[in-house]
């Protein structure tokens, strides 16, 4: 479920927001404890604290005393942005990188674009 | 009693002219779960001996909740001790051993043991506990290490001829027990990769000195390995200090202590050579292995002609 080279509650957080922005957890209600998020992964509670305390600080999450931890108003939206100033350099870029060392001229990459795009 | 901090310092152990324990300084927070590290022979069970009280400790600082666990009652009612080479007499079945280790623990809970024997499949008639194979041994251990309620569980290597399944048991029910009771937990391991998302922190011993005592998390900046054709790799190892090389034929990979940095990476690029961080248990191999542990050979060629 983990990989070796990243810390695993960054791992653990970045899969809680992607939870967010797909809606597995709507704003307004509670992501999984970290007893349970730690039970379910095998890992150390104080990592799965760990993960949930970065996303509070991110505020993505807010602590509801006696109840839990539950997805902030505008998260997903935060969320949204954040990822889309991050796809040129995650996507684009890599993209014209390969496409550069195979010689992939950009009117192809076009032509492909378009056509997946239909699909 | 609550989940006790055990508290190290200075500890140091000779027998004869073999040093077991050098200096040995550290803290595992109360209510952590905290794994001990290293190579057989490290002082792993030496250490665990002196956290225990069934050694005495005679150069350093052993506290357990800020007692010294040796010959103090309190201390040793608040602890568990599972290590691989209990002894149960000849007679004993699975009820009498559970009956000894319940006279013993205070905390015990019946239920939880009777929930742990079922889950690992204990034999509860036949055989006698003595002939108990290695892995229902290690499960007896886990029952009773878990079941005792123990606010400080010391487990020494408790996965000993134990199968993935009943592994992967052992780690659900520790978390779900470690959330339950407020408990201190370390435990000694070699499946160093397998257990590490259970720790939160980890101490590595190496020939009886600590090498390494943080976050699991961290341990990718203990040291990294470089990979690729052995000119380059050669090349990229003048000035550095190799822990281990392993080169076969025309390839190799050396593992050097520390992080990757920006320099070592641009180094490697210019070198023609891959860097990648060692996983914990990469290096503690890598930390603990001497220059005789050093493998090359050539490559084995049909017909014999090169």
């Amino acid at each position: 479920m983990f990989e070796a080279e990243t810390p695993i509650y960054l791992q653990l957080a970045a899969q809680i927001s992607e939870g967010i922005l797909r809606g597995d957890y709507p704003e307004g209600t509670a992501v999984p404890s970290t007893n349970e998020l730690a039970s379910f992964y095998r890992i150390n509670p104080a990592t799965a604290g760990k993960a949930v305390n970065a996303l509070v600080d991110d505020g993505l999450l807010r602590k509801v005393r006696g109840l839990g931890m539950y997805v902030t108003e505008g998260a997903q939206v935060s969320l949204k942005s954040k990822r889309k100033k991050e796809f040129i350099d995650k996507f684009v870029n890599p993209l014209l990188e390969e496409a550069n060392r195979l010689g992939i001229t950009e009117s192809e990459i076009y032509e492909h674009i378009k056509k997946e795009g239909k699909k | 009693m609550n989940a006790p901090e055990i508290v190290v310092q200075g500890l140091s152990r000779h027998y004869g002219n073999v040093v077991a324990l050098d200096d040995v300084s550290f803290t595992v927070p109360a209510g952590s779960i905290v794994g001990l590290l290293g190579r057989n022979g490290a002082g792993k069970t030496t250490l665990m001996g002196h956290i225990t009280g069934q050694i005495r400790t005679t150069k350093g600082k052993v506290t357990v909740g800020g007692k010294t666990p040796f010959e103090n009652s309190e201390v040793q009612e608040s602890l568990v001790f599972i290590r691989d080479n209990q002894r149960y007499p000849d007679d004993y079945k699975l009820k009498h051993a559970l009956r000894a280790a319940k006279a013993f623990h205070p905390e015990w809970d019946d239920a939880l043991a009777e929930e742990l024997v079922d889950v690992f499949r204990l034999p509860r008639k036949k055989p006698v506990v003595k002939k108990f194979s290695r892995g229902q041994l290690s499960a007896l251990g886990i029952v009773i290490g878990l079941a005792s309620k123990a606010p400080l569980s010391i487990f020494d290597e408790p996965y000993l001829g134990l199968d993935a399944t009943a592994r992967q048991k052992f780690y659900d029910v520790l978390i779900r027990e470690f959330h339950k009771t407020e408990r201190t937990v370390f435990l000694s391991t070699h499946l160093i990769d397998e257990m590490a998302p259970l720790l939160e922190h980890v101490i590595v011993l190496e020939k009886g000195k600590k090498i390494f005592d943080g976050s699991a998390e961290n341990a990718g900046n203990l040291a990294y390995a470089a990979a690729g054709m052995s000119p380059a790799v050669e090349k990229f190892a003048v000035g550095k200090t190799a822990l281990t090389k392993h080169q076969i034929g025309s390839l190799a990979s050396f593992t050097f202590a520390g992080a990757i940095t920006d320099e070592i990476r641009a180094e490697a690029k210019a070198a023609g050579v891959e860097v990648s961080a060692a996983t914990l248990q990469q290096a503690v191999s890598a930390l603990g292995a001497d220059d005789s542990d050093d493998f090359e050979e050539t490559p084995y060629r049909k017909g014999g002609k090169r």
